[in-house]
């Protein structure tokens, strides 16, 4: 059971991951790099490391998203 | 296939397609996501040596008990390792957001073909 | 075209290695040496049941202290770039929030933060710690700032904070160096009942002590990135 979780977490990281480098649109691109540290806080609490896995969902995903965003908004504004 | 080999390849993977991404990439934006990528893979890669088949995780409570814990437990040095270079990484891509948008103020631009003040 | 090609050739080459990596990796069934000796001693010596938090803390406390001071350097340094300048100041753009946003927050960000606290303050007996609980500070912050984008911290108190808590941190590991066996050690307070929230020596006023300092350098840089988008360019 857990195996097909980690599967399915894995194909979902890299198709992520490869959505963050290939689309055009920078919005979707800083989402997806924060829908890939989400999933792998998942991934860090399957491989039995909660601690890793509360950080990750903290800063990986939440902090680092909204430092991404001000710069995006502050750099839309201009334009 | 086990746990540790799926992530393990993840982790790999997810490192080249960062590395990919920051070297390809002309936005600076874009170049900073692909480092921010980079930087998970190789949590991911650490959190992964330090995994044990079939262990738990490395916190003394009733179910592991106080006895025989080397025998039940994960490695904990790699998760404190990781846990200090999540907040770093952090730290580095704010500089790196701090820097982008400096450089933005200066020249209106977010190509990185734009700069040839750093060329030689 | 040449320098994709390049690209693909550096790409390669470092997949070349990882592969190498990776048909060498022999998954082990043991603990290296030294994590046995954490994992069989860590309980006696250091008397928190949560292993990372007595490495994090006690162990390899020299490594957290240059986290933190890095940690700092990085808010000092994003405070000088993004400073707000007297003439390039313009009146904050008037962008009313949503309503949902303003009175959800109201609700969530005591209980937030009171979460954040728990979390740092509970750091050696559940996982968590002082970076996580300082991180959900920093978040009930965030909040703040979306529901009132207008919203200024007072500096001087979250710099009484940063401050306060840095210089306890190392006062810390003094009296550790002073009364027990070296530089953070945490023996210097009584280990208490093995599992009890006043227990493991001086590691939960160290990692609450941490979890401030981290919580007010991840509000001073979001706070410098909100200033900065007041400001003409």
């Amino acid at each position: 059971m857990n195996l097909i979780i980690v599967i399915v977490l894995c194909l979902l990281i890299v198709a992520m991951a490869v959505t963050a480098i290939m689309h055009k649109k920078l919005t979707i691109s800083v989402l997806a790099a924060g829908v890939v540290s989400l999933l792998a806080s998942v991934l860090y609490l399957l491989l039995a490391a909660p601690d890793v896995a509360m950080t990750e969902a903290a800063i990986g995903s939440g902090l680092s998203t909204i430092i991404f965003f001000y710069v995006l908004n502050k750099i839309r504004n201009v334009k | 296939m086990a746990i540790e080999i799926i992530s393990l390849i993840t982790s790999f993977v997810l490192m080249l397609i960062g590395l990919y991404g920051l070297l390809s990439d002309k936005n600076i934006i874009k170049i900073i996501v692909g480092f921010s990528l980079f930087d998970t893979g190789t949590h991911i890669l650490i959190v992964t040596i330090g995994y044990l088949k079939g262990k738990t995780a490395p916190i003394l409570d009733n179910a592991v008990g106080l006895t025989d814990v080397s025998q039940k437990i994960v490695d904990p040095i790699p998760q404190a390792l990781v846990l200090t270079a999540i907040v770093i990484g952090l730290a580095v891509t704010a500089l790196m957001l701090a820097y982008a948008l400096k450089m933005y103020q200066a020249k209106k631009s977010l190509n990185i073909g734009d700069y040839k003040t750093l060329k030689w | 075209m040449i320098r994709n090609f390049f690209i693909l050739i550096l790409v390669a080459a470092f997949a070349t290695i990882f592969a190498s990596l990776f048909l060498n990796y022999g998954s082990s069934e043991t603990l290296t040496p030294l994590a046995t000796y954490y994992a069989e001693n860590g309980a006696a010596e250091v008397g928190a049941p949560n292993l990372v938090t007595s490495i994090v803390v006690t162990y390899r406390g020299f490594d957290t202290l240059g986290e933190v001071t890095i940690l700092f350097v990085v808010a000092s340094v994003i405070g000088f770039f993004l400073k707000k300048t007297k003439h390039n100041n313009e009146e904050p753009a008037k962008r009313e929030s949503s309503e949902i946003i303003v009175t959800a927050s109201k609700v969530l960000v005591p209980i937030i933060i009171v979460l954040g606290i728990y979390v740092f303050i509970n750091g050696h007996l559940t996982p968590g710690g002082g970076f996580q609980g300082g991180s959900i500070v920093a978040t009930a912050f965030i909040m703040l700032l979306m529901a009132n984008p207008a919203f200024e911290i007072n500096h001087r108190i979250v710099h009484a904070v940063e401050s306060i808590s840095g210089i306890g941190f190392v006062l810390m590991g003094v009296f550790g160096l002073l009364l027990a066996g070296g530089f953070l050690d945490n023996r210097f307070l009584p280990l208490g009942t093995f599992g009890n929230i006043f227990s493991a020596g001086a590691i939960p006023v160290i990692y609450s002590l941490i979890g401030l300092k981290v919580g007010s350098e991840m509000s001073n840089i979001l706070s410098n990135f909100q200033a900065v988008q007041n400001e003409k360019m």
